[in-house]
């Protein structure tokens, strides 16, 4: 029970972020996500500080907030400060992360997070944090149920936008010549990157939503001709990852999230691999026919 | 020689375009005609882009205005058509002919609706008259250069606008392709569209346009294509370099002096 | 306080000595190595590495079996190389663009590292406890043999920099001319390259994984602030980086409860967002000083303009002039026509004589300069750039603002010293 409820855990997680990843990578944003999981850090210890819990629907609001805040940011020292953009990011997350692990330190005792719960988190204890209603039913893991709306909640985001995140992430300049603008996409995408990589956290800890964010997405993309062929592929790909990462853990006793990621990053060399032999073997009919 | 009409497609009324305060347009004052063809021409740098961006609300004007058939961008937006720089995206995208020819679309489909029918016929339709319908299922990275420039016009012309900008359609197309479309534009400007185009080839100028704006940092030329396509007015816009505008720019660049003063 | 000082400054402790100067000589080599990753506009390579030297570190540790520092770093060397590679290799060979090979090789390496990590901590290995400092840093708990290693490769680091500054400064700014001058630029990369990795793996010990980046890329970009120029964009990195390299000791040392990297990080970064707001030239609030004596300047010269223009019409340029009068000539907000006249009046340009206003002969000059300005960039745009007469006026506004005499002696010369602008009004020469 406790290894359906692990593998299924890190199912939603794969699924979460298979789907944003995926528009991520497209508009060349996969180092902010990096930069928003680290950045929510003092977002949740201040959340801890005003008593919420760390499943707590607050905690999403407000790590979607940190994760808008994060993006502005970077985008503030960009434009305003004319500071590069990896710069921009480099400064702006080791900042936030900074004060995060300082006021962890500070509030050490009173906080149930520490530094290696936010590095890879701990999906192992999943099953035995469950959420017990007033009346005393068990409803069911914590984490699990959380990612559940999460997931809905992207869900309810992007397939009725799935047209405007398309356009947005292809061309922005024709989104805007048309109407449609960009920043609102932008931001929207930036806040369900941050509540997924919240939801995440415990589970697989900060560094591991990013490799759920991209490396799956990244497998897709090489092999894939339409986006919501590589959406579907990138998150049968980190579920494959969850399943196969929480056996090698098993069996190797070790941290169930690093495997999983490990396995993502091993899928990848795999789909990598095959497209470098496909595109050196000598081709017998052009890819391009001439019609 | 610049040549103002009543009832304009569109009016630029003094305007002036600056990247970080340094102008790179100076004062455009031009009308075009309904129904026009009509070239912008003029040499790298020289600002052509920057037009058709700043008339689309791409970029901050520093001053002036734009009015789209007497009206603000805003409330004619759906009868106005953009095709950008092919360079402006990336061709990598997971994206077929049709998802990218289907954009047009999504003005007249509206938010949170899905793509209807008709609107798959309209892209098909388009994809025809730009001799393209072979490669519909195709993933655009796929395409030669001169084939994605022919999707990006596909995709203009299923918005079915009333006025077209575009931003080198031709570059890169063959010879035969270039005159099949402009075959083609010449059609709808005789259904009353208009139709403007960044263009390089000052060679076929004469024959594609019946109106030519010249540009190069400021306005040298704009009317008709007889009248203002001459060998005076071409060394004008290609030679004169105005070093003193250029200094002034930079200057205005640092010290980052306000382009219009607020009153 | 005091005695806190005295006792930590004066270093005493040799425990405070080894924080201190490890702090010191740990930040100061990865700010000058983030310096030129930094210009080659590959800032989270030292992420990348940060993160895959954990893999290396759990590696050589499974096989040594021991935590010899020696044998960890040459295993974390070997990793952190490697994920440089796997990345390039993978933009170069596929249409997978630089930010997500980067986030890519991050996470994969990390995870391995993570998982390697976990496996040797359950096996019950007494000897591996401390691993985990590679991954947060134990930067006060600082040794005389962290120390050596530190100093090694911080003159390993600087004297490398030193020997080929030239080299490396152009292949940041012109790796293409740097080609075509015979430098050997794929060796001077690799080699920029490992001396990054080195930094990175013994910075890691001090301030952890995550942390890491922002040693090597916070002082460079607080650094390129202040100047445009690689020497002293190096110098300034160093001594921001060991600014914040005391502080973070000194604050720890003062609240042991509080992490060093951590505050490292804070420092820098304050000094970074410091250097973002004040820094002359790139500074925002300088731009807003200027911005504000630019408006300063346009409202005095507005003011002389409007003084002249009352002169042409009643022919007599140094008669009083009440402000009921210079209104008229011009829309201006009272505080500002206020400012404007009693700085004039300061500077020497207007005479004030009980509630009127008259010109001097300096202040006759230069508001007869601005409005010459006015209607020879009025004629100016009128012949060179064919814009309408009547569409000229707001752009000389601004312009007659902004010329300098050498343009406009050229300006003159260009125009044939005319006598009219295009509405026909006199062009006044002195
Ligand atoms: N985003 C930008 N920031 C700063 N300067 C810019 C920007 N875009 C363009 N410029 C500058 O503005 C000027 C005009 O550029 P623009 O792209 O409009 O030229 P163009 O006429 O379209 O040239 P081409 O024929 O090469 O397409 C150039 O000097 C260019 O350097
Ligand atoms: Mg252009």
């Amino acid at each position: 029970m406790n290894d359906l409820i692990i593998i299924v855990t890190g199912s939603l997680v794969a699924i979460c972020c298979g789907i944003l990843g995926c528009f991520l990578i497209l508009r060349k944003m996969a180092m902010v996500s990096d930069a928003i999981s680290h950045a929510v850090l003092p977002g949740i210890v201040i959340a801890f500080m005003l008593g919420s819990d760390l499943d707590s629907i607050w905690m999403l609001v407000g790590a979607g907030l940190v994760g808008v805040f994060t993006t502005f940011l970077i985008e503030f020292f960009h434009r305003q400060g004319k500071l590069q953009t990896d710069a921009s990011i480099g400064v702006t997350f080791t900042w936030l992360f900074a004060i995060g692990v300082i006021m962890v330190s500070y509030y050490a005792g009173d906080a149930h997070i520490d530094q290696d719960c936010v590095l890879y988190g701990e999906i192992a204890y999943v099953p035995i944090d469950p959420i017990i209603t007033d009346s005393g039913s068990v409803l069911g893991p914590k984490a699990l149920i959380v990612l559940s709306i999460v997931l809905l909640v992207i869900l309810a985001v992007i397939l009725p936008f799935y047209k405007e995140f398309f356009l947005t992430s292809f061309d922005p300049a024709y989104a805007a010549a048309i109407g449609i603008s960009a920043t609102i996409w932008h931001y929207l995408l930036m806040s369900l990157v941050s509540i997924t990589t919240v939801a995440s956290f415990e589970s697989v800890g900060a560094i591991l939503v990013v490799a759920f964010l991209i490396v799956p997405p990244a497998t897709a993309y090489l092999i894939t001709t339409r986006l919501h062929h590589m959406i579907g592929l990138s998150c049968v790909f980190g579920i494959l990852a969850a399943i196969l990462g929480y056996y090698i853990a098993y069996w190797i006793d070790g941290s169930i999230a690093g495997a999983m990621a490990t396995v993502a990053g091993l899928n990848f060399g795999f789909v990598f691999g095959w497209t470098q032999i496909k595109k050196a073997r000598p081709v017998t009919s052009p890819p391009i026919s001439q019609d | 020689m610049i040549e103002q009409v009543q009832n304009p497609a569109l009016e630029i009324h003094d305007l002036t375009v600056s990247y970080d305060k340094k102008p790179v347009l100076w004062g455009i004052d031009l009308s075009v005609p309904k129904g026009a063809i009509a070239g912008i021409v003029g040499p790298n740098g020289a600002g052509k882009s920057t037009l058709i961006k700043s008339v689309m609300g791409l970029v901050p004007l520093s001053s002036g205005y734009v009015k789209i058939f007497d009206e603000e961008l805003n409330t004619v937006r759906k009868r106005v058509s953009y095709v950008p720089q092919r360079e402006s995206v990336d061709w990598d995208f997971p994206a077929s002919v049709l998802d990218v020819v289907m954009m047009g679309r999504y003005s007249k489909v509206g938010l949170m609706r899905r793509l209807r029918k008709a609107d798959l016929e309209a892209a098909r339709y388009a994809l025809q008259q730009v001799g393209m319908e072979k490669f519909e299922k195709r993933q655009i990275s796929q395409l030669s250069g001169g084939q994605q420039q022919r999707v990006f016009l596909a995709r203009a012309l299923t918005q079915q606008a009333d006025i077209y900008f575009m931003d080198e359609p031709f570059a890169g197309v063959d010879a035969a392709t270039e005159k099949a479309i402009i075959q083609l534009l010449k059609e709808m400007a005789s259904q009353g569209k208009t139709v403007i185009v960044v263009h390089h080839d000052l060679q076929s100028v004469a024959t594609y346009f019946d109106w030519i704006i010249m540009l190069n940092l400021r306005l040298v030329a704009s009317g008709p294509t007889e009248k203002a396509f001459s060998q005076e007015l071409l060394e004008e816009t290609y030679g004169g370099k105005l070093t003193l505008l250029t200094e002034v720019g930079e200057l205005m660049k640092k010290g980052q002096y306000p382009t219009r003063e607020k009153q | 306080m005091k005695e806190v000082f005295i006792e930590f400054f004066g270093m005493q402790n040799p425990n405070v000595r080894y924080v201190v100067l490890g702090s010191v000589l740990l930040s100061i080599s990865s700010a000058i190595v983030g310096c030129f990753t930094f210009l080659k506009k590959k800032a989270l390579v030292g992420d990348v590495v940060s993160h895959a030297v954990l893999p290396g570190i759990c590696l050589s540790f499974i096989v040594t079996g021991t935590k010899d520092p020696f044998m960890l770093i040459i295993g974390a060397f070997i990793t952190g190389w490697l994920s440089i590679l796997v990345m390039d290799y993978i933009v170069q060979n596929s249409k997978i663009k630089e930010d997500t090979a980067t986030g890519l090789a991050l996470s994969v390496f990390f995870g391995i590292g993570i998982l390697l990590l976990t496996v040797i901590q359950h096996s019950g290995n007494a000897a591996q406890s401390g691993l985990d400092s590679f991954l947060f840093g134990k930067a006060a708990a600082l040794i005389g043999k962290d120390l050596l290693a530190f100093g090694l490769i911080a003159i390993v680091i600087l004297a490398t920099v030193f020997l080929f500054y030239k080299e490396f400064k152009l292949i940041c700014f012109d790796p293409d001319y740097a080609e075509a001058i015979g430098v050997p630029v794929k060796k001077m990369e690799m080699l920029l390259t490992s001396i990054t990795v080195m930094a990175v793996v013994t910075g890691i010990q001090a301030v952890g994984v995550v942390l890491m980046a922002a040693m090597l890329i916070t002082p460079a970009a607080a650094a390129r602030f202040w100047s445009d120029r690689l020497s002293f964009m190096l110098v300034l990195a160093s001594i921001f980086a060991a600014l914040s390299g005391v502080s973070g000791a000194f604050i720890s040392y003062t609240t042991p409860s509080m992490p060093t990297g951590p505050w490292i990080v804070m420092v820098l970064s304050l000094i970074a967002v410091f250097s973002f707001f004040f820094a002359p030239g790139k500074g925002i609030i300088i731009k807003l000083l200027k911005r504000r004596k630019i408006q300063m300047q346009l409202l005095e010269e507005n003011l002389l303009k409007s003084f002249y223009k009352i002169g042409e019409i009643t022919e007599d340029f140094k008669a009083a002039r009440s402000n009921a009068e210079l209104k008229e000539v011009r829309r201006f907000s009272s505080g500002q026509f206020r400012e404007g006249l009693n700085r004039l009046a300061k500077q020497g340009f207007i005479k004030r004589n009980n509630g009127t206003w008259s010109l001097t002969a300096e202040g006759l000059q230069k508001g007869r300069r601005v409005v010459r300005l006015h209607r020879l960039w009025e004629l100016y745009l009128t012949k060179y750039l064919r814009i309408a007469p009547d569409h000229v006026h707001e752009d000389a506004e601004t312009i007659e603002h902004v010329i300098t005499p050498e343009l406009e002696a050229r300006l003159e010369k260009l125009l044939e010293y005319p006598d009219e602008d295009p509405h026909s009004s006199n062009i006044p020469y002195n």
